[in-house]
C-alpha cells in the first residue's frame, strides 16, 4: 500500500520535475528578456531613456555598453527593447538592425545585412543587389534623406562592437556615427563590447563623432545579493501548474540558501567568478542531479556540481595515462628541475627514464625505445607537451625540443589520485635523487 | 500667367486653313495652318506648323508649352477630330521634385526645357491649343533675362530627358534660333523677298545643310481622319518615329501603300501617323506635279538652319537610306523638320523654345505639298555630312542669332484674313477637365487603346512598331520609411536645450570661425569671379568645425549667386570615408555632376575629358573633398587627378580638401601631387575655452538651462582635453539628462549645475579600469596581485602564465585561502584578457603564454588597496 503510494508520488514528481527542469533550463540558457536584471537599474534607466528619446523625439544618439563577458549586456538591451516595444507610440515607429561582429566580418557583409534588415528598395526577396560601393551610397543616400521629425528612427545594435573597429578604415562606424551626429534620419547606435579599451580602438575622427556615452556593467553586487540571485533563479514562478509542488520546491530552495554548506559552495563560486553565467552553469549541473526519487535539490548536489566546475582538466587527463606515460612525465619534471625550465627532447627524457629503470633492478618498466617513443608522441597529441618550433619534416623527432605543459603541483596532485600507482614511481616522483 | 486666354470661359472655334494635303499611305490629311477663332470676338489667330503654342494642361496658370510639329486629321474615322503632333517643352515646375536639384541652379521664371524624352506622347488634340507663344533659344552661357514683362516669351537653355539637364545641342539650338528668327519673317506675306533670302536652295550648301522646318508640312499634307477621341491633347508615346531604323520603316509603309490600294475603301488613305510613313514619301512628289518652284523656295529657306538639328548618332542606319532619298528627290530640296527633330528628340517634349513662326506659306503653298514628302526623306541626311557642314552651320547660326536679336518683334500671331477655312470647327467645352492634356499614366492607357484601334484598321505590319516601349524599370529609391507618428517636439527647457546642443543642430552662425570663414569665402569667391580654378587644403583636428565652415561658405555663396553677386556654380561634396575605395570618388563626382553612372575607370575618363578638354563654357564647380587622406593610393593617381583638373583653364574647378593632419601634403604625397595642391593652406586650431564657451552660449541663446559656471567649467575641461566642440556639446547634453533624472519635480527640473556637469564629465572621461578591477571577483584580484608580485620578483613587465600561477598559489597559501586549480586560473586569465585589463597571447600557448598588464601597476595597486 505504502509502496504504491510512493510510486504514485514518484509519478507526479516525475511529471512536475520535467516541467521544472524545462523552465529552469530555459532560464539558465536563454538570454530571454523575461529574466530579471540584477544591480543594473541605473544603467537600465540610462539606456531606456536614451532609446525613448530616439524613438519619440527623433534624437540621434550613440552609446557603448561595456562590461565583461557574462555581465548581462545582451540581457540589458533585450530588456530595454522589449520595454520600448511595449510603448504604443513607439512600436510602429521604429526599425531595428542587429549586427554581430562575429557574423558581419567586414563592411560589405554588414552593409548588405543592414540593407536587408531595413528592407530598403534594392532588396528583392532576401537578396540585396548591387556592388559594395553601390550599397554604401544607396544606404547613405537613404539615411541622408530622412530628417528628425518625419523619418522612422533606426536603432542599430552592434554586438561585439570591437570587431567592427577592425574593419578597413572603420567605414561603417564612421558613417553610422556621422549620421548620428548630423541632421539625417534619427538613429541610435548601440555597441556592445567587453573591451574596456574600446575607445582607443576607434580612429580619431570616428572617436570624435562618437558621443562618448558609455554604460558600464560591472557585476557590482556583493555576496548577499549573489545568494538572493541564486534563490530567485531557482524559484519556480507563481504560474507553475502544480501549486503544491511549486510551493514545496520554493521552500526547499529557501532552505538551501540558508544551508551552511550551500553558502560555502556559493561563496567559493562567487570568489572565482561573479558573473551570472557561471552561476547558471553551476545550477544547471545541480539541476541535472535531481531525479524523481529525490525530487528536491540538496546541498550535496550543489557541492558535486561545484566540484565538477572547478575541476582541473589537465589533472583529469593525467589520471587516464598509462604508467609508462606517467614515468615519462616524471622524467620531464626532473629535467625541468635540473635545467630550470629549459626545453628538452625525447632523447633526454629517455635517458632520464633509463636511469630510473636501471636503478630499479626489476625491469618491469623496461620498454623498448620505439614503445617509449610512441608513448611520448601520445603525450604530444594530448598536448601535455608542446614542441618549441613547428615540426619540420626533416628534423629527427628524437631531438625535437619540447616543453612540458604541466605544473609541478599539478603532477604531484595527479599522482596522489592516480589509481594503483607503483610505490617506487611515486617515490621517484617525489625526489629524483632518492636512489642515492 | 493669368492672362493666358482663359479657355474656361470662352469658346474657341478651330478650323483648318488651307487645303488638306493628302497622305494616302497614312490616310491622313495634313494641314499647315490652323485658325483659332474666339467666339464673340472678331479676331482670328492663325497658327502654323512650326510655331510654338500653349496647350491646355492640368494647371490653368501654367499651360503646357510645345512646338507644333504637324497638324492632321485622320480621315478613316467618322468623327474626325483635329489632331496635332507636337514637340513638348517642360517648365521647371513640371520636372519631378526629386530631379530638380539636377539642374544645379535656379531656373529663371520663364525658363523652359526642351523635353528630350522619346516616351512621351506627342499626339494631341488640336483643339487643346490655346494660342501661340514665343520661345527664344539661349546659348548655354547666356543668362536668362529675369524680369521680362512679356510673359509670352519663354527661354530655352537646356534640355531635359527625365534623367538630366543638358545644354541644347548645337543643332537643336540652331533650329530653335531659326524658328525665332523665322517668325518675324513669316509675318510678311510670303513673297519674293523671302525667297531671295533663301537663296541657298540649289547651291551646294543646300545639300550640305538642308533640312528643314518644313518637316511639318510633310505631315500636313496628310488628310487625317480622327478617332473619336475626346478633345484632349495627349502626349503619347511615340515609337514609330523614334530610334527605329528607317529602312524597315520605308519598306513597311510601302507595303502599306500597296495594301491600301487593295483595300475596300474607295480612297486609298490610311489612318496612320505621319512619322511612320515619312520616309516613304519619297515617291510622292511625282504625284503632285503642280508644285511651282516659287512655292518651294520659301520652305527651303526655313530649312537651312534646321539642318543642324538632330545630329545624333542614332540614325546611322538611316543614313544610307537618306542618301538614296536625296539622290532621287533632291530637286525638291525641302527638308522636313519633323524628321530632323524626331530622331534627336523623338516625340519627346523638350525645352526648346517654341518660337511662334507664322510661315509665309499660304493656301497655295499648301497645295504644293509635295515637298514635305521629300523633306522628310531628306531631312536625315544632314547627319552624314555633319562634319563638312560644320563651318557653314556655325556661320549661319551666328547670322541667325544676330537676326533674331535684331528683330525683337514679338508679334507672333499673324492673322490671315484670306485663309481658307476648312470646315471643321469645334467648340470647346466650358469645363476644362476633359480637354486637358494629360501627362499622367493615363496617357499610356489611352495610347494602348488607340494603338489597338489603329491596328485593327491598319495593315498588321505596322502595329508592332506602335506598341509602347516598356518603361525603364523604376529605380529603387533610397529611402527609410516615414514614421507614422510625428516626432514629439521638445516641451521643457531642458529638452529644448538638448535639441539645440545636439551636434546635428545647425546654428545660425558659426561663432569663433569668422576669420577662417572669411578666408575660405574670399578664396572661393575670387575663383568664381575670375572664372578660374584652384585648390585649398584645410587641416585641423576633429571637431574644430572644418566641414561646417565650408558648408557655411557654400551656403553663403549660393545665396550670393542667387542675388547675382557671384556667377552661378555647382557644388559637389565627396567624403573619403563614405567611399569603399579611393577610385570610387570618380564615380561619385560624375554622378553628382551629371547623374550618370559609370565604373570607376570610365568615370575617370569622362571627368578628365570634361575638365581637361575645351568644352562648351560651363559654370564653375566647387568640389569639397572631405577626409582627403583616405584617397591615398599607392600611385596617388586619385589625388593627382583631383589637384590636376583645377589647373586646366577650362575646368573652372575649385577643390577644397579637408583632412586632419597639417603636414599631410608633405607626409604622404609625392612631389608632383603636393605641388599641384599648392600652398593655399589653412589650419583650424582646436577651440580654446573661451571659444567653446562662446559656442555654447550662442547655441543656448535665450535659453536659461545652464548655470554660467557650469558652462565655463565644461569649456575649460574640454579645451584642456582636446578642444573638440563635439565633445563639449555631448557633455552638456548628457548633463541635461542627468539634471532631469536627478530632479524630483519632473516639470521644473531647474538649472544644470556644476555638479551635473562634473558627473557627466566623469562618466565620459574617467577610466573604467579601476572600477573594473574593484568589481572583479576575489580570484581575479588575487591573480592581479600575483602578476604584480611576479613582476616585482623578475623585474620585467612580462611573465608567463606558469610563473604567475605559482606566485598565485604561494600568495593563497600565505593568506590561507584555498588555492585555485590551473583551469580556474586559466579562465580568470582569459577573462581578464578579454576585458583588456591584461594583454595575453592566444591561449593555445597554455602555460607558456605571456601576460602583460594593460593598466599601470600603480592603478592596479590603488584599486586593490581600496578594499
Amino acid at each position: 500500500m505504502s509502496s504504491r503510494k510512493s510510486k504514485n508520488n514518484n509519478l507526479i514528481h516525475a511529471d512536475c520535475l520535467s516541467q521544472v527542469q524545462r523552465i529552469l533550463r530555459e532560464r539558465f540558457c536563454h538570454q530571454s528578456p523575461h529574466n530579471n536584471l540584477y544591480g543594473v537599474q541605473v544603467q537600465y534607466k540610462h539606456l531606456i531613456e536614451l532609446l525613448k528619446r530616439t524613438a519619440i523625439n527623433g534624437e540621434s544618439n550613440s552609446v557603448l555598453i561595456i562590461g565583461p563577458r557574462g555581465s548581462g549586456k545582451t540581457t540589458l538591451i533585450n530588456h530595454a527593447l522589449k520595454e520600448l516595444m511595449e510603448i504604443e507610440e513607439v512600436c510602429e515607429n521604429i526599425l531595428h538592425v542587429h549586427l554581430n561582429g562575429l557574423l558581419q566580418i567586414n563592411d560589405k557583409i554588414a552593409l548588405k545585412e543592414i540593407t536587408r534588415q531595413l528592407n530598403l528598395e534594392n532588396v528583392v526577396g532576401d537578396k540585396v543587389f548591387g556592388s559594395f560601393a553601390e550599397n554604401l551610397s544607396f544606404l547613405l543616400e537613404a539615411l541622408k534623406k530622412g530628417d528628425r521629425t518625419s523619418s522612422c528612427p533606426v536603432i542599430f545594435i552592434l554586438d561585439e562592437f570591437d570587431l567592427f573597429a577592425h574593419h578597413k578604415n572603420q567605414t561603417l562606424l564612421y558613417n553610422l556615427f556621422d549620421i548620428s551626429q548630423s541632421a539625417q534620419t534619427p538613429i541610435a547606435v548601440i555597441g556592445l563590447t567587453c573591451r574596456l579599451d574600446i575607445l582607443e580602438l576607434l580612429e580619431k575622427r570616428v572617436k570624435s563623432r562618437f558621443s562618448h556615452r558609455q554604460i558600464h556593467l560591472m557585476n557590482s553586487f556583493g555576496f548577499p545579493q549573489y545568494v538572493k540571485i541564486f534563490k530567485e533563479q531557482l524559484s519556480l514562478p507563481a504560474e507553475f501548474p502544480d501549486k503544491l509542488f511549486a510551493e514545496k520546491w520554493n521552500e526547499s530552495v529557501q532552505y538551501l540558501s540558508e544551508d551552511r554548506n550551500v553558502r560555502e559552495v556559493l561563496q567559493k563560486h562567487f570568489n572565482v567568478s561573479k558573473n551570472l553565467r557561471s552561476l547558471h552553469m553551476l545550477l544547471m549541473l545541480a539541476l541535472n542531479r535531481v531525479t524523481a526519487s529525490r525530487p528536491f535539490m540538496s546541498a550535496a548536489d550543489l557541492m558535486e556540481a561545484n566540484q565538477l566546475c572547478s575541476m582541473d582538466s589537465k589533472a583529469n587527463i593525467v589520471h587516464g595515462l598509462s604508467v609508462l606515460e606517467i614515468c615519462l612525465i616524471i622524467a620531464m619534471k626532473h629535467l625541468n628541475d635540473i635545467y630550470e625550465e629549459e626545453p628538452f627532447n625525447f632523447q633526454m627524457v629517455y635517458n632520464e627514464f633509463q636511469k630510473f629503470v636501471q636503478r630499479k633492478a626489476h625491469s618491469v618498466y623496461n620498454f623498448e625505445k620505439p614503445v617509449v617513443m610512441k608513448a611520448f608522441e601520445h603525450l604530444q597529441q594530448l598536448e601535455l607537451i608542446k614542441p618549441m618550433e613547428r615540426t619540420s619534416g626533416n628534423s629527427q623527432r628524437e631531438y625535437q625540443l619540447m616543453k612540458l605543459l604541466l605544473d609541478n603541483t599539478q603532477i604531484m596532485n595527479a599522482l596522489q589520485k592516480y589509481p594503483n600507482c607503483p610505490t617506487d614511481v611515486r617515490q621517484w616522483a617525489a625526489s629524483s635523487l632518492s636512489w642515492l | 500667367m493669368a492672362h493666358y486666354p482663359t479657355r474656361l470661359k470662352t469658346r474657341l472655334t478651330y478650323s483648318w486653313v488651307g487645303r488638306p494635303l493628302l497622305d494616302r499611305k497614312l490616310r491622313h490629311q495634313t494641314y499647315k495652318e490652323i485658325c483659332v477663332k474666339v467666339e464673340g470676338d472678331s479676331t482670328e489667330i492663325h497658327i502654323q506648323v512650326g510655331q510654338c503654342v500653349l496647350i491646355e494642361g492640368d494647371d490653368d496658370k501654367n499651360p503646357y508649352v510645345a512646338k507644333l510639329v504637324e497638324l492632321f486629321e485622320e480621315d478613316s474615322d467618322p468623327h474626325s477630330t483635329k489632331r496635332a503632333r507636337v514637340q513638348w517643352f517642360v517648365r521647371f515646375c513640371e520636372v519631378p521634385d526629386c530631379k530638380r536639384h539636377l539642374l544645379g541652379r535656379k531656373p529663371a521664371a520663364q525658363e523652359i526645357f526642351w523635353y528630350d524624352y522619346p516616351a512621351c506622347n506627342d499626339n494631341i488634340n488640336a483643339e487643346t491649343i490655346i494660342g501661340p507663344i514665343r520661345v527664344v533659344a539661349l546659348a548655354p552661357d547666356a543668362v536668362v533675362p529675369m524680369d521680362l514683362k512679356d510673359e509670352k516669351i519663354f527661354f530655352v537653355k537646356e534640355s531635359w530627358n527625365e534623367k538630366k539637364f543638358r545644354p541644347l545641342s548645337s543643332e537643336l539650338f540652331a533650329e530653335l534660333d531659326k524658328l525665332q528668327e523665322g517668325s518675324p519673317k513669316c509675318q510678311k506675306p510670303r513673297g519674293a523677298k523671302t525667297k531671295s533670302v533663301e537663296s541657298p536652295s540649289g547651291t551646294p550648301e543646300e545639300h550640305v545643310v538642308k533640312r528643314i522646318e518644313s518637316r511639318h508640312s510633310a505631315s500636313k499634307c496628310r488628310h487625317t481622319s480622327t478617332h473619336p477621341v475626346t478633345p484632349r491633347a495627349r502626349k503619347r508615346l511615340e515609337l514609330g518615329s523614334l530610334g527605329l531604323p528607317r529602312t524597315p520603316n520605308t519598306r513597311m509603309s510601302q507595303q502599306t501603300s500597296s495594301a491600301s490600294l487593295g483595300s475596300p475603301e474607295g480612297n486609298k488613305r490610311k489612318v496612320a501617323f505621319s512619322e511612320i510613313t515619312s520616309p516613304s514619301k519619297r515617291s510622292q512628289p511625282d504625284k503632285l506635279p503642280t508644285l511651282s518652284p516659287v512655292l518651294k523656295a520659301p520652305e527651303k529657306t526655313g530649312k537651312i538652319p534646321l539642318s543642324c538639328t538632330g545630329g545624333d548618332k542614332k540614325a546611322s542606319p538611316e543614313c544610307h537610306m537618306i542618301l538614296r532619298a536625296r539622290i532621287t528627290a533632291l530637286e525638291a530640296t525641302e527638308i522636313i523638320k519633323e524628321k530632323t527633330l524626331s530622331p534627336t528628340s523623338g516625340g519627346q517634349r523638350s525645352s526648346v523654345m517654341p518660337s511662334v513662326i507664322l510661315k509665309p506659306e499660304s493656301i497655295k503653298k499648301r497645295g504644293a505639298k509635295e515637298p514635305e514628302a521629300q523633306n522628310e526623306v531628306t531631312s536625315t541626311p544632314h547627319r552624314t555630312c555633319r562634319k563638312s557642314s560644320l563651318l557653314t552651320l556655325n556661320r549661319i547660326r551666328q547670322q541667325l542669332r544676330f537676326l533674331g536679336n535684331s528683330k525683337s518683334d514679338q508679334e507672333e500671331e499673324e492673322i490671315l484674313s484670306a485663309a481658307e477655312i476648312s470646315n471643321s470647327s469645334s467648340e470647346e467645352e466650358e469645363a476644362s477637365m476633359p480637354s486637358r492634356p494629360r501627362r499622367t499614366p493615363r496617357r499610356s492607357v489611352s495610347r494602348n487603346l488607340r494603338s489597338s484601334l489603329r491596328s485593327s484598321l491598319e495593315t498588321p505590319s505596322k502595329t508592332p512598331k506602335k506598341t509602347s516601349k516598356p518603361r525603364t524599370p523604376r529605380l529603387a529609391i533610397p529611402q527609410i520609411r516615414n514614421r507614422n507618428l510625428a516626432a514629439q517636439e521638445p516641451t521643457s527647457v531642458l529638452e529644448q536645450a538638448r535639441l539645440r546642443l545636439h551636434v546635428s543642430a545647425v546654428p545660425e552662425s558659426l561663432p569663433c570661425r569668422e576669420q577662417e570663414f572669411q578666408d575660405i569665402y574670399n578664396f572661393v569667391e575670387s575663383k568664381l569671379l575670375d572664372h578660374t580654378g584652384g585648390c585649398m587644403y584645410i587641416s585641423g583636428v576633429p571637431g574644430t568645425g572644418k566641414t561646417a565652415t565650408v558648408h557655411e561658405v557654400v551656403r553663403c555663396l549660393q545665396q550670393a549667386a542667387q542675388a547675382h553677386d557671384v556667377p552661378p556654380f555647382r557644388y559637389i561634396e565627396v567624403n573619403g570615408m563614405k567611399l569603399t575605395e579611393p577610385h570610387q570618388v570618380y564615380v561619385q563626382i560624375l554622378q553628382k555632376l551629371t547623374g550618370q553612372k559609370a565604373t570607376a575607370n570610365h568615370a575617370a575618363e569622362l571627368l578628365a575629358k570634361r575638365f581637361r578638354t575645351q568644352g562648351s563654357p560651363q559654370e564653375t564647380t566647387i568640389l569639397l573633398v572631405d577626409e582627403l587622406d583616405l584617397l591615398w593610393t599607392h600611385k596617388q593617381d586619385v589625388m593627382y587627378n583631383l589637384f590636376d583638373w583645377p589647373t586646366h583653364k577650362e575646368a573652372r574647378l575649385v577643390v577644397l580638401t579637408i583632412a586632419n593632419t597639417m603636414d599631410l601634403p608633405e607626409r604622404i604625397m609625392m612631389n608632383r601631387v603636393s605641388s599641384r595642391l599648392g600652398l593655399t593652406r589653412m589650419s583650424f586650431q582646436p577651440y580654446t575655452h573661451n571659444q567653446l564657451q562662446q559656442i555654447l552660449v550662442s547655441r543656448l541663446k535665450h535659453l536659461k538651462a545652464f548655470e554660467d559656471d557650469a558652462i565655463q567649467l565644461v569649456a575649460r575641461k574640454v579645451a584642456a582635453l582636446s578642444g573638440d566642440a563635439r565633445r563639449c556639446l555631448d557633455i552638456c547634453r548628457r548633463a541635461t539628462e542627468i539634471c532631469e533624472l536627478s530632479s524630483q519635480k519632473p516639470n521644473s527640473p531647474g538649472l544644470v549645475t556644476v555638479v551635473h556637469l562634473m558627473e557627466a564629465v566623469d562618466e565620459m572621461f574617467s577610466s573604467s579600469y579601476i572600477t573594473a578591477i574593484k568589481n572583479s571577483s576575489v580570484l581575479e584580484q588575487g591573480f592581479l596581485r600575483a602578476i604584480l608580485a611576479e613582476f616585482r620578483r623578475s623585474g620585467l613587465e612580462e611573465a608567463t602564465f606558469q610563473q604567475i600561477y605559482s606566485q598565485h598559489v604561494a600568495l593563497c597559501r600565505m593568506e590561507g585561502l584555498p588555492y585555485p586549480t590551473m583551469s580556474e586560473s586559466m579562465a580568470v586569465c582569459s577573462h581578464l584578457g578579454s576585458c583588456r585589463l591584461l594583454l595575453v597571447e592566444p591561449s593555445r600557448n597554455d602555460l607558456l603564454l605571456r601576460v602583460r598588464l594593460n593598466v599601470s601597476q600603480d592603478d592596479v595597486l590603488y584599486a586593490l588597496k581600496e578594499e
